[in-house]
């Protein structure tokens, strides 16, 4: 179980360091799902488990659905549309 | 809200301000005053724009180049050494904090202390629910819920203030808004469509048995209600708005809000003042185990997911197209 642990602080330093050195808006977004995701794994491991389907609900869900739609008005990802017309 | 008057023009406060400016003669009366056309922007035009904006991603990143001086080039290099040592240190000093924190589970910790012995030697009894957690925040710290609550209701009408576009000022911004919606989304996408009807029915049932498990499994209100809200918002990515507007518009949201905030006010003053004069409660913890046990826990359980419910779809439809 300790070494589980430790994979999983090691799998959250590395998504926390990514996210910060992501050139690409989108592909922050994306390690900061799977940074919510280990984060609720760790809440389980550590007896709370209230805790961990809100982290999994809210934190990799919502607030990321949220940021997807916030990239799509402020037009940081490119649609199929527009890769088609700058072709 | 700011509403226009709309007889603003003839009103003293506008004649004031043209005779201040000269626009006006108070002899003469009015002046010609051609108010300049207002350009007219094509939906084309407007996408134009937003292409070269694309295109042209690292066009401020060239001016500076340009005018890339020696002191600004000293300057940014400062920046990033600055950045490097502030970060360094607060890593530093938080760590030497975290040093002197308890260890994980000691039993000597300062927080436990009599309060948490109560609330695990008297919970089951006290609250009737099986769930230690959901007893807690919502039988003893009821009143700190029903803050949150309050708060994420008050979340939801700010981020209403901020992004809404209003039906009677503004119909151009507003098909434009529709405009990019439909442009950016793709409708009637065979995959997500199957997707989504295979999981947003398992998603919403799921969130249902977390919110009235709440008192027996770990969950409750908050977790139950966000994983609603995710399912509805799956449900309107596949769909589009026709869809679920029939079942959640703006009406039908914020009677759900305050119905339910309002329910769980009355509940709990209720309980409060029932406890707090010793007068006999009609509210029975009942037989710990059972769906309808717990007394007010389960009520108050579905009054928070709902209340999360309906902020999480807000949240989502008023960012996309600024609207319930």
């Amino acid at each position: 179980m300790t070494e589980l642990r430790i994979i999983l602080l090691v799998f959250l330093l590395v998504c926390a360091i990514a996210v910060s050195f992501s050139k690409n808006l989108l592909i922050s977004v994306v390690i900061y799902m799977a940074f919510s995701l280990i984060m609720a794994i760790i809440w389980l491991i550590l007896e709370s488990p209230d805790l961990a389907i809100t982290e999994a609900a809210v934190g990799a869900g919502v607030t990321s659905i949220l940021f997807f739609v916030t990239l799509k008005k402020i037009r940081s990802i490119k649609t199929t549309a527009e890769e088609d017309i700058d072709e | 809200m700011s509403k226009k008057n709309p007889n603003y023009q003839n009103s003293f406060a506008d004649k004031f301000t043209r005779w201040v400016k000269g626009d006006y003669d108070p002899i003469e009366g009015q002046m010609e005053m051609n108010a300049p056309d207002k350009e007219v922007f094509g939906d084309e035009r407007i996408r134009y724009v937003h292409l070269h904006i694309v295109k042209s991603n690292n066009y401020s990143e060239r001016m500076f180049e340009e005018g890339l001086a020696k002191n600004v080039r000293r300057f940014t290099g400062l920046y990033k050494i600055f950045g490097v040592i502030v970060s360094v240190f607060i890593a530093c000093l938080l760590l030497w904090t975290v040093s002197f924190l308890p260890k994980f589970g000691d039993p000597n910790a300062p927080e436990n202390n009599e309060v948490a012995t109560r609330y695990i030697e008297q919970g089951l009894s006290e609250t009737g629910a099986v769930n230690i957690v959901t007893g807690m925040i919502l039988d003893y710290r009821a009143f700190d819920t029903f803050g949150e609550s309050c708060v994420l209701f008050v979340a939801s009408c700010c981020v209403l203030i901020l992004l809404r576009v209003d039906k009677d000022e503004d119909p151009e911004s507003r098909a434009i808004e529709d405009m990019n919606d439909r442009h950016y989304e793709p409708r009637n996408d065979t995959i997500l469509q199957k997707v989504a009807d295979f999981l947003v029915p398992l998603m919403i049932i799921f969130g249902i048995y977390v919110v009235l498990n709440g008192h027996i499994s770990p969950g409750g209100g908050f977790s139950g209600g966000a994983i609603i809200g995710s399912g509805l918002i799956l449900y309107l990515t596949a769909y589009g708005f026709e869809k679920t507007q029939r079942f959640m518009n703006e009406k039908v949201v914020k009677a759900l809000t305050v119905g339910a905030l309002t329910f769980y006010c009355f509940a709990k003053s209720y309980s409060f003042y029932t406890g707090a004069n010793h007068l006999h409660s009609i509210i029975t913890p009942g037989t710990p185990g059972n769906i309808l046990s717990a007394g007010l826990i389960v009520y108050l359980n579905i009054c928070v997911g709902i209340v999360v419910a309906c902020t999480m779809y807000s949240f989502y439809t008023l960012f996309r197209k600024g609207g319930i």
